[in-house]
């Protein structure tokens, strides 16, 4: 629709939307995050989620105990080697449509521990990540900030077409290999499907 | 705080067989600590918790330290006589020091307000004999962290009542905080161009 039309039609009182704008707009604005935190940067996430920052605002303050009812996993923190393997089960747990944002250098890249022995390499190794917060640990307004742009970022989704979001892809529902502890770390040490990410062309 | 060395000597008198020496720390701290022999380390250490003079009755803290093998090279002066003159000439000589792996015990009193005493217990090598006698039956609290020097490390203590990994998995097979410990490679992403 001609977005002239649309705003000379509003002017005169007049709301004209689709079907796909109204799914995004409701699914936009009901994310439940799944409440789990792992290190530091879970501080600051339930700062943003608390009266000064106020994560409601956005429809978001309902952290899920449980990853049956939850949207949204933030990856709050440093994922040891040893916890790698629950974050992925949880996130299969988490029915679609589901996004992540790793929250933080560690959950990015390892942050400061990334030549550790037991600390991976950044989530987005085994997980498909959505918004990157960079940050150690980000400030609330900073995940407040990733928060809306996930918000955008599923506002824009497309609900037809080769663009659509997994959850209305045919085909049965994505679960993502869990990697097992071996003898001297995660084996697969990463899920060659997601990683390494493909190059932009832009 | 009683001398290391009248320390010393009280272990001596109450553990007859007890192998004690005293490692200097030459760094400004100076804070000295006993060798203990292993075959005697429990009764050295019950003596130390029990002694009305010390009661040592507090492990605050229980760590490891990799030595791996090295090459030692002392420097000597040598009076030589050359075509009738007397010289002094410097001579190298070198050996190797085998790897071991040490065990340090902090140690303090609670009753007496006094401490700490560092004890050390040093294995025979890095491999086969990394073992130590346990002092978890001294200082119950020593459990959970010679745990840790056992899983980081890989030194064996014997008698300790529950031997496991407790920060790594099970499965896990590597001591990552030895020396020689080298993490397996990770898949580095390859940086996009700058345009």
């Amino acid at each position: 629709m001609d977005e002239r039309l649309r705003t000379e039609l509003s002017r005169q009182g007049v709301f004209v939307t689709t079907l796909g704008e109204l799914y995004n707009w409701g699914r936009k604005n009901s994310i439940w995050p799944l409440g789990f935190g792992l290190a530091c940067c879970a501080i600051e996430m339930i700062a943003a989620s608390m009266a000064r920052w106020d994560l409601a605002r956005f429809g978001a303050e309902v952290f899920r105990p449980s990853p049956r009812q939850a949207d949204l996993m933030i990856v709050a923190g440093t994922v040891t080697k040893k916890m790698a393997p629950q974050v992925v089960r949880l996130y299969n747990q988490m029915p679609e449509p589901k996004y992540v944002i790793a929250m933080g250098a560690c959950a990015i890249s390892g942050g400061p521990f990334r030549d550790g022995y037991n600390v991976l390499q950044g989530i987005d190794r085994y997980l498909p990540v959505d918004v990157h917060i960079p940050g150690c640990p980000p400030r609330p307004e900073a995940l407040l900030h990733g928060f809306m742009t996930l918000q955008k970022l599923i506002e824009e989704q497309e609900l037809t077409g080769a663009r659509r979001p997994r959850h209305l892809a045919d085909g049965p529902p994505s679960e993502f290999p869990i990697p097992e502890h071996g003898e001297h770390g995660l084996v697969p040490s990463h899920n060659p499907e997601l990683w390494p990410p493909a190059k932009s062309s832009a | 705080m009683e001398s290391l060395e009248q320390i010393k000597l009280w272990i001596e008198g109450a553990v007859p067989d007890a192998r004690i020496e005293i490692v200097a720390n030459p760094g400004p701290a100076a804070q000295h600590s006993l060798l203990v022999g292993l075959d005697q380390a429990v009764p050295v250490a019950r003596f130390l918790l029990e002694d009305s003079r010390l009661r040592l009755d507090y492990a605050s803290n229980v760590t490891g330290v990799d030595w791996p093998e090295t090459m030692l090279k002392e420097k000597r002066k040598v009076k030589q006589t050359i075509d009738g003159v007397e010289r002094e000439i410097e001579e190298t000589s070198e050996h190797v020091r085998p790897g071991y792996l040490e065990v340090v015990y902090h140690l303090y009193s609670m009753a007496l307000k006094q401490g700490p005493v560092i004890l050390r217990l040093r294995t025979r090598d890095r491999t086969a004999s990394a073992r130590v006698p346990s002092l978890t039956p001294v200082w119950r609290g020593a459990e959970f962290q010679e745990r840790e020097v056992f899983d980081l490390f890989g030194v064996l203590f014997d008698g300790h009542p529950d031997l496991r990994r407790i920060l790594m998995w099970d499965g896990f097979r590597d001591f990552p905080m030895r020396k020689d410990y080298t993490p397996t490679p990770e898949v580095e992403p390859v940086p996009a161009p700058i345009p």
